[in-house]
């Protein structure tokens, strides 16, 4: 008898994130003939989204659509796990490492008894094991791990295993019902969207961030005007977040999220070593500061050594005159 | 209230890594509590302020572990437990399972932890305890209102805030933000010295090694690749901005 692999989708906006189609990129990684893959969609009128994710998935995709799942709420998305898990019994289970599935992947690892292991970032076939790669201290070190028995849970990082492919036949789609056990002990009362419409920091491609550099709340602005313009997403030093400049959930360090997106513009951050943990692993990083011994040039790939205030603009303006071709 | 916070000792976040032999070498290292601990010590520290109890620190470690723990007494927690893993293969499955064996025999009605630790960082195993303990739980809390048997928080999701109503005993795992974690004081320093601090084995709480087992484990270790400093740009600022962007066409090949 084969493995049986399961992906637990997400929905962000309205639509399936990309890490979905990367967790399913991961099975295909670890799958071997006679394995089977089954995704799991959990979230309110996602009808259309069962049949976008049908597409990619080579088996079956388990669809439970309730507006009482609109908003991820871990004993809510537990009990559907367990009756998927009724119809299924996966071997191993792999989430995004989103704020979602950092959340419900060690619920689901404590229900089953399982391993987890956490943030992958790269995996490899051994023989007959998988080994994953995940960073330690934000990305200052890495370790391989592999599991020693049991069940399998995996969160993978967002923006770090290619996404999958189409499948060759779609997946049969089964509708489940939502049979919540008793009520819910926690509840979401009110959600505050500030990030609607935005790209979301640790899956951004281009990432803009600000240091103590940046002065002020209203010193962000620039730096928001560029990362509209090239569809990025604006993070921030510890040093701006505990300034007050803006909001902790920007934060980018080992205290904070680490990022690894194909362009990172550093503006006005000296690059302690604490933020180097958490961008240093992005593609291309540039550095805007106005002290030419910042730490950061080290690791930049192009420096300038200048006012951000006067940089920032100008970049924005040279990006939209090519970007508008 | 009988309150619990769960400890983690990790590296400063300052330290560089170093490997040899095959390990991270901890030579010289400065070791401290876990930075988003010391959130869920001062929210601990904070509702007893409001509501009255006990605040109970309870780590899973070797013995140097002992001076994170002293530390949060030293903020002004009651007591500390140091639960051994000297000789233990632990990871998140073990730690959640020694400290569930652990909280499983005391009465609860608040449990506090770090939404992740800066070194490994997985962010399971409160999460994990909460499970085991068949309490609720709200990981990466911002704020947190307490009346009665339910607490109100708020949750950082992914730069969205929900608020949420949660029925205690729950667990509760704190983001930065929370509130602004007090240094320990002088006084604070000497008193701890004379608060209870216990010590027990996984043993002694009944679990075998063979129960608390790893799940996982490490087979290597590495180092990411060293960047080199690349190129600072010359010219007036609109020259290099102009030049920047046709490199990151050109050679990058990123726009």
């Amino acid at each position: 008898m084969g493995k049986t692999y399961m992906v637990v989708a997400e929905v962000r906006g309205g639509s399936l994130r990309q890490v979905t189609l990367e967790a399913l990129q991961a099975v295909s990684i670890a799958k071997e003939d006679g394995d089977s893959t089954a995704a799991v969609l959990i979230g309110s009128q996602i009808t259309p989204l069962a049949s976008e994710l049908a597409n990619y998935v080579d088996g079956q995709v388990f669809s439970i659509d309730h507006p009482e799942l609109e908003i991820y709420n871990p004993e809510a998305y537990l009990s559907v796990m367990k009756t998927v898990f009724e119809r299924v019994s996966p071997d191993v289970i792999v989430l995004g490492h989103t704020a979602q599935g950092r959340d419900l992947g060690p619920v689901i690892a404590a229900h089953l008894a399982a391993g987890q292991i956490s943030d992958v970032t790269a995996m490899e076939k051994n023989s007959d094991d998988v080994l994953y790669t995940r960073p330690l201290y934000a990305g200052k070190a890495f370790e391989q791990k592999q599991f020693t028995g049991g069940i399998q849970v995996v969160t993978i990082r967002p923006n770090n295993i290619d996404p999958a492919s189409a499948a060759t036949s779609p997946a049969e789609i089964v509708e489940l019902e939502y049979a919540p056990a008793g009520s819910l002990r926690s509840i979401v009362k009110d959600i505050v969207r500030k990030t609607s419409g935005k790209v979301d920091l640790t899956e951004a491609k281009i990432v803009v961030s600000g240091g103590r550099g940046v002065k002020s709340a209203e010193g962000f602005k620039p730096l928001e005007e560029l990362a509209d313009v090239l569809h990025g997403a604006v993070g921030a030093s510890r040093a701006a977040c505990d300034a007050g400049y803006c909001d902790y959930s920007m934060q980018i360090g080992q205290t904070g999220k680490v990022v690894t997106p194909e362009i990172y513009i550093a503006c006005g951050i000296s690059g302690a070593i604490q933020h180097l943990a958490g961008m240093s692993q992005s593609r291309i990083i540039i550095a805007i500061n106005k002290d030419p011994e910042a730490p950061i040039f080290k690791v930049a790939d192009y420096g300038i050594v200048g006012d951000l205030f006067e940089v920032v603009p100008l970049l924005t303006q040279e990006f939209r005159k090519v970007l508008a071709v | 209230m009988n309150i619990f916070v769960l400890l983690k000792q990790t590296f400063d976040t300052e330290e560089r890594i170093v490997i040899s032999n095959g390990e991270i070498s901890d030579d010289g290292v400065k070791y401290v509590m876990n930075p988003y601990d010391e959130y869920a010590v001062e929210e601990a520290l904070l509702q007893r302020d409001q509501h009255g109890g006990t605040i109970t620190v309870v780590s899973v470690g070797p013995d140097r572990t002992a001076e994170a723990l002293r530390t949060a007494l030293a903020m002004g927690a009651d007591e500390a437990v140091l639960i051994q893993s000297d000789g233990l293969e632990a990871d998140e499955y073990t730690v959640s399972r020694l400290l569930a064996a652990y909280l499983g025999q005391q009465s609860y009605d608040l449990i506090l932890g770090g939404n992740f630790s800066v070194d490994s960082g997985g962010g399971q195993v409160a999460v994990r305890l909460a499970q085991l303990l068949g309490i609720p739980h709200t990981s990466s809390i911002t704020k947190m209102t307490i009346s009665g048997p339910q607490a109100t928080v708020e949750r950082d999701a992914e730069g969205d805030t929900e608020t949420l109503e949660v029925s205690l005993p729950a667990v509760f795992t704190a983001q930065q933000g929370l509130n602004e974690p007090r240094y320990p004081s002088l006084p604070g320093i000497m008193k701890a010295k004379k608060k209870p601090f216990h010590q027990m084995t996984a043993a002694e709480l009944g679990v075998s090694d063979t129960d608390a087992a790893a799940k996982t484990k490490r087979v290597s270790l590495s180092l990411p690749p060293k960047r080199q400093a690349g190129r600072i740009l010359q010219g007036d600022y609109a020259q290099q901005a102009a030049e920047l962007v046709h490199l990151l066409r050109t050679e990058a090949k990123l726009i």
